[in-house]
């Protein structure tokens, strides 16, 4: 292993982290802003301009609060709840491809912290460790209400995530690797082959599966606990669920390990349905500025598609109300698998009848 | 049952059809809703710098009235301590000594005029039983504080700044 190679990792990854966590940190304020303008108001605007420095504000002020450990709790796993969180919240960044590889000092630098080949199961499993954390803060606390939550949290995250894997099975057998670097290389460019009746097709893969990305995003939802699947921490039942009892910083890792989690979910989902760093006649864009432009072109393309699915995931807690806890695991088993299964069958009998021809 | 009015309207719930019951067309319908909201005009008032207008017959913070030539009516009579049900008005009377004539407008007057913030109701019955018009519930709303020894507004703070002439 070369010292150059060992810097490139080290420096990629530290990106990643600070990107993920100032996205995190704007996402705070970015809710809280659009949920004022869909209401009619302005939000958050004294700190800075228009409350640009507000972030800033709410981390200094989650820092300097007292840290309340409950004498009836189990004060190690206490602990270690918020941790787990922000943990696997963190580290579901590491197998995304965010852009095409770039030359600096003639060395090619691939924009992706490491390409297993399975990482599509990474994914799954960093997002089921997930519930640990909330599992254990939650019941680490010793409170009806926390446990309530935390067996919320659990039930949802275990119903949904079948759903989730069998809504990607089907994009699997589309794309016949676990890779999301090659699922990411496969939707080169936005259309494919010439005109539409010479058999041109759209290469994102939103096209070829539209009910495997709605199957997914309600997933991806449910698996962030987001509105309108937020029972884990429901405020008007529970009075916040897992994290009641938390106070200071323990409290903002739970809160901020949300809101990493939301842009790590909206990543996935931009790689898996809507192209990933691909944007419309790239390769022409690579011949006018060269490769190393071109790629971080799509990175920042990445990026916006990133954005819209994080003002998306806004958008919609601020729409809908919440379910009833009933409704939910209906629709989860009762909806969404058998949705999910449908469309793993007719994504093979479609696949097949295109190989036969 | 009868209906004895007439006015009985019995509801009839349909089994909702397959496209309710996807509910994805009533989630776009909402989507759109809110994302319209985005762009209507913001109802917030930005409160220091601006106020909303208040009606005739709002009741704010007291002030202690000064008459024609800005001599302070109060006589310390104590009416509208009486008439506090919150009792909330405390005072101490004193008499005008020579040469002040000017400050107080009647023989007596009060030294120490101390209205309790946290226990006024914003009733406005002191407004009613003053006699000599020395009291009126015109100010601006009261402003939170710190301690609750500051919410004991004394004549530094209720009456009227002098007329400039």
């Amino acid at each position: 292993m070369e010292v150059a190679f060992l810097i490139e990792k080290v420096v990629l990854v530290t990106v990643i982290f600070a990107i993920s966590l100032g996205v995190a940190a704007y996402s705070t304020l970015a809710e809280r802003k659009i949920a004022a303008f869909l209401q009619g108001r302005v939000g958050p605007h004294r700190a800075g301009w228009h409350g640009s420095l507000q972030p800033l504000a709410d981390g200094g002020k989650m820092f300097f609060k007292e840290e309340i450990i409950p004498a009836e709790s189990s004060a190690f796993l206490f602990i270690l709840g918020p941790s787990l969180a922000l943990l696997t919240a963190c580290i579901g960044s590491a197998v995304i491809p965010w852009g095409q590889s770039i030359e600096v000092a003639g060395r090619v630098i691939e924009l992706q912290v490491t390409d297993i080949n399975v990482g599509i199961l990474y994914i799954f499993g960093v997002v089921s460790l997930g519930v640990y954390g909330i599992m254990i803060g939650g019941w680490a606390s010793n409170n009806k209400f926390s446990l309530m939550g935390a067996i919320r949290a659990a039930s949802q995250n275990i119903s949904y995530e079948i759903a989730m894997g069998l809504s990607l099975i089907a994009l699997l057998m589309m794309s016949g690797t676990l890779s999301l670097k090659d699922i990411a290389a496969q939707q080169h460019g936005f259309w494919e082959g010439g005109y539409i009746w010479d058999g041109g097709y759209f290469t994102w893969n939103f096209f070829k599966q539209p009910l495997g990305f709605l199957l997914f995003i309600i997933c991806a939802f449910a698996e962030c606990n987001r509105t309108p699947f937020d029972l884990p921490e429901s405020e008007n039942e529970l009075v916040a669920g897992y994290h009641t009892e938390y106070s200071g910083f323990k409290l903002g890792a739970y809160l901020f390990s949300e809101y990493i989690n939301m842009f790590v979910s909206s990543a996935v989902m931009a790689t898996l349905y809507w192209g990933g760093y691909n944007y419309p006649f790239m390769d022409l864009a690579s011949s006018a500025f060269g490769p190393t432009l071109a790629a971080i072109l799509g990175v920042v393309v990445l990026f916006m598609k990133i954005f819209f699915f994080i003002f998306f995931f806004m958008w919609i807690r601020w729409t809908i109300p919440r379910f009833r806890y009933d409704q939910l695991l209906h629709l989860g088993w009762k909806v969404l698998i058998p949705l999910a299964i449908a469309n793993i069958v007719i994504t093979g009998i479609v696949i097949n009848i295109i190989n036969y021809l | 049952m009868e209906s004895l009015s007439n006015r009985k309207k019995v509801l009839e719930q349909k089994p909702m059809s397959f496209m309710e019951r996807i509910y994805l067309p009533s989630i776009f319908k909402g989507l759109a809703i809110t994302f319209r909201h985005m762009f209507k005009k913001k109802e917030t008032v930005f409160y220091p710098e601006q106020t909303r207008p208040v009606s005739e017959n709002w009741r704010g913070m007291h002030s202690l009235k000064r008459d024609e030539n800005g001599k302070e009516r109060c006589t310390a009579c104590g009416l509208c301590a009486l008439a506090c049900p919150a009792e909330a008005i405390t005072m101490t009377a004193a008499e005008r000594k020579k040469g002040e004539e000017h400050l107080y407008r009647e023989e007596k007057y009060a030294a120490v005029y101390e209205v309790n913030m946290l226990r006024c109701i914003f009733c406005g019955l002191c407004e009613e039983a003053c006699p000599k018009e020395a009291i009126y519930l015109d100010g601006p709303v009261v402003t939170a504080d710190y301690l609750r020894k500051d919410f004991i507004y004394g004549k530094d703070k209720l009456v009227e700044s002098p007329f400039k002439s």
